[in-house]
């Protein structure tokens, strides 16, 4: 029996309305007891973390997260990847299918989760809606989501065929997973490496317009509408852009069963960040206008938003170390999401704390709906981040877990710093 | 969630943009915006007075320095006229193209920047396919690089070479430029603004000496955020039109290689845009026509009014000489940026990116 205490800290579990001093006990791997602070009689044996001063709230879930691995490993591995993770707070990723080979079939789906991989925190893959991710045939969902896939996407290739898309949303539907689109209609974006405006004319690159993404997301919307009774579910990736946000909000509103998320690089930072040429300021869907960014930001107070995702996406420093428009899409994100969400969403922007930890626990757990995890409730998962929520400190991407470095936010001030991760009852980061 | 989507209660604080550490080398030309009104002055008193010097005095400003002239592209005025430009200052210079050189074997640009560093490059000379390289290869060198082209975003030296044919024109007699020099000329650039580098340099250049810059085009070449890049631009779609109000017309090429599956009626283009004697005759008949080159003789421009006596085409290539060599001086004599050049043992091993 391996037992955990965490004592002394506010405990934040949204999902079951609590937020008040408790003392947390552990078991195998599974939240065996909470009681009112002080209150807790841990036996011998027990290991006890004095979080005094400090939040405990369940462990970050990020939906989505690039790992690399199999097949990419110079970038990141399952590994280093889920330190990052564990670094930031996180206690679930969900990786996406977009490795070599693609994550189409049950057998990487398992090898992304056996224990051989060295992982920190918990990965659940996210497998490929089509073979090879080439849009053609449908892979086989109830032999993915035995094999332990929580949804299915193409990711970077959108499913741009309607007939395909319908096909994907009916199928998924049958057996219970969710279909993650990456809304980009990719015939409009055709060698463009940034949001098309003002600054990508001044710096004569081809530009990638809003219609891109609202196109894609008006169409699902169209064919979940379609299938209502088939109750899909469409979630859509690191949305960008106001009018796709117009769109989810209208489908919500029809009581259709379509979710988003948005990145912190899509709150925080706009087209003028791309600066003169600055790869880790490229990524795709790109960095949007002004207006787009605070759409985002109305978004998420507003509850639209359904989860904070990284789109954690490394890269090799010579991958971004080239001109901008031959530079790979990405930048991580694993340990800047939970201090640029405190700092701006709460601190700056009034969102109570409870709120952005829901949007970075509870509700990505119910969305991929993966039972157990997002909340700290006798019996579920022993998933838990205990952080100082009043702790200004200075991110260096030096400093990262990660294999990669390739972050816009370096030097930049974070508030809220993670003590410990604790994933399934072990610590999984501590910090000096 | 909230059906009812509020407006955001309260004005947001956001993080700025940070402030660019461009350019790292004092004697780099990346884009016109690098050089205060000062500068272009300077640049154009120094290119008038280089122009006369005697050849054997000229020969040893950047006596046996060495230059490289890295082109990722072809180029005919621009590659002879920086290697001219740079000898005649009494430089040693080598051209490095991508055709024959280790760049088809794959070697990136930050890599043969380094190589050039390692074999004693003092100033590297960039033409690129791809906006923004020049920014990159000065990021990694920190050498002085001057930008002769790069994608579809700037070319300097190209924009300071057309102010100098409109003050001769313009302007006859006046040395340097202030604020106010070129107040009351409107300058129109008319065809393929979307693609061209040259507009870039010239909307960005022209309007901080005073002159007004009408852009015209069709939708597909101009669009509207064109406007937006700075102050001083406006749009004018009517070719005759703008023409009217024009003392200086430059007129562009259509980049065939640069459309990437745009589609182009090209004789409604021809009609709607081609500088034909006749037009120029009735709406700007002492205008002085500019083009960048290379001209393509019955498409944007007649052949009458290239050769004609408002053509000012092969005076820009003269120009050009004469401009590149105050540009080159600048760069390798710049005073820290001489300091750079030498870079003790110990910063030359560090470079990358902060």
């Amino acid at each position: 029996m391996t037992a955990l205490a965490i004592c002394g800290g506010r405990l934040i579990d949204p999902a079951a309305g609590v937020d008040e001093q408790k003392d947390l006990l552990l078991i195998d791997g599974r939240v065996a007891e909470i009681a009112a602070a002080g209150k807790l009689k841990p036996t011998n044996g027990t290991q006890v973390l004095d979080a005094t001063g400090m939040v405990v709230a369940p462990g970050l879930i990020d939906i989505h997260v690039h790992l690399r691995e199999p097949g990419q490993a110079y970038k990141e591995t399952i590994a280093t990847g889920t330190a990052a993770a564990a670094a930031g707070g996180f206690t679930s990723v969900a990786a996406m299918p977009n490795t070599t080979p693609v994550n189409d079939s049950p057998e990487v789906t398992r090898w992304m989760q056996s224990p051989e991989r060295g992982a920190h925190v918990r990965v659940f893959p996210i497998a490929a809606a089509t073979r090879g991710s080439k849009g053609e045939t449908l892979n086989d969902f109830a032999a993915l989501r035995s094999a332990g896939a929580v949804a299915v996407t193409d990711d970077g290739r959108p499913i741009l065929k309607d007939g395909m898309m319908r096909e994907t949303l009916a199928a998924a539907a049958r057996v219970g997973l969710t279909v993650i689109q990456h809304a980009e209609d990719t015939r409009m974006t055709q060698g463009a490496s940034m949001n098309l405006g003002p600054v990508s004319f001044k710096l004569g690159l081809r530009g990638m317009p809003t219609e891109a993404e609202t196109s894609i997301v008006e169409r699902d919307v169209r064919l979940v509408a379609e299938l209502k009774d088939a109750r899909p579910h469409l979630h859509v990736a690191h949305l960008s852009t106001a009018a796709a946000l117009a769109a989810v909000r209208q489908a919500r509103r029809n009581g259709l069963r379509v979710t988003c998320e948005v990145t912190p690089h899509h709150f925080l930072l706009t087209d003028e960040h791309v600066g003169l040429y600055n790869t880790h300021a490229k990524m795709n869907p790109p960095l949007r206008s002004a207006a787009d960014r605070e759409a985002m930001i109305e978004g998420i107070l507003d509850g639209v938003v359904d989860a904070i995702a990284t789109d954690h996406a490394p890269h090799a420093m010579h991958e971004k170390e080239v001109e901008f428009e031959l530079a790979p899409n990405g930048i991580i994100g694993l340990e800047t999401a939970l201090g640029l969400s405190v700092r701006w969403l709460h601190r700056e922007w009034r969102m109570p704390l409870g709120r952005v930890l829901s949007l970075l626990s509870a509700q990505p757990a119910a969305l991929l709906g993966l039972r157990g995890r997002g909340t700290l409730t006798v019996g579920s998962y022993a998933d838990v981040v205990v952080f100082d929520p009043k702790v200004d400190w200075t991110y260096r991407a030096t400093e990262s877990q990660s294999k990669a470095k390739n972050t816009p936010f370096d030097g930049w001030q974070m508030q809220g710093k993670v003590r410990w991760t604790v994933s399934e009852g072990k610590i999984a980061y501590a910090s000096a | 969630m909230n059906p009812a989507a509020p407006a955001i209660r309260r004005a947001l604080t956001t993080p700025p943009a940070p402030a660019s550490p461009f350019p790292h080398n004092p004697g780099s030309l990346l884009s016109v915006l690098d050089l205060p009104v000062e500068g272009v002055s300077r640049l154009l008193v120094r290119a008038t007075e280089l122009e006369h010097e005697d050849p054997i005095v000229r020969d040893r400003i950047l006596a046996k320095r060495r230059i490289a002239l890295l082109f990722y592209e072809s180029s005919t005025r621009t590659r002879t006229s920086f290697e001219l430009a740079s000898k005649a200052l009494g430089a040693d210079t080598t051209l490095v193209s991508n055709l024959s050189s280790s760049i088809e074997k794959g070697e990136s640009l930050k890599d043969t920047g380094l190589t050039l560093r390692a074999l004693g490059a003092e100033a590297i000379i960039l033409r690129h396919n791809s906006s923004g390289a020049a920014w990159l290869l000065e990021e990694v060198t920190r050498l002085p690089v001057v930008n002769a082209g790069d994608g579809m975003h700037e070319h300097p030296t190209q924009a300071l070479l057309d102010l100098r044919t409109i003050m001769t024109h313009l302007r006859p007699g006046v040395a340097g430029v202030g604020l106010e020099t070129l107040a009351g000329v409107t300058v129109m650039i008319v065809g393929d603004i979307l693609h061209s580098r040259v507009a870039r340099s010239n909307m960005l250049l022209l309007p901080r000496v005073g002159a007004r810059v009408l852009l015209c085009g069709p939708k597909e070449l101009l669009p509207e955020q064109a406007a937006r890049s700075g102050p001083g631009i406006e749009i004018e779609r009517n070719f005759e039109a703008a023409l009217k109000q024009s003392q200086a017309v430059m007129m562009l090429r259509i980049q065939a290689e640069r459309l990437a599956g745009l589609q182009l009626d090209l004789e409604e283009y021809k009609a709607s845009y081609q500088l034909t004697g006749q037009r120029l005759a009735a709406l700007a008949p002492e205008a002085v026509v500019l083009h960048p080159g290379p001209i393509i003789r019955g498409m944007e421009i007649t052949a009458g009014v290239a050769d004609g006596v408002q053509s000012a085409i092969l005076e820009q290539v003269t120009n050009g000489l004469a401009i590149r060599m105050a540009v080159m001086e600048r760069a390798l004599t710049t005073e820290t940026g001489a300091r750079a050049n030498k870079p003790s043992p110990a910063r030359r091993l560090k470079g990358g990116r902060a």
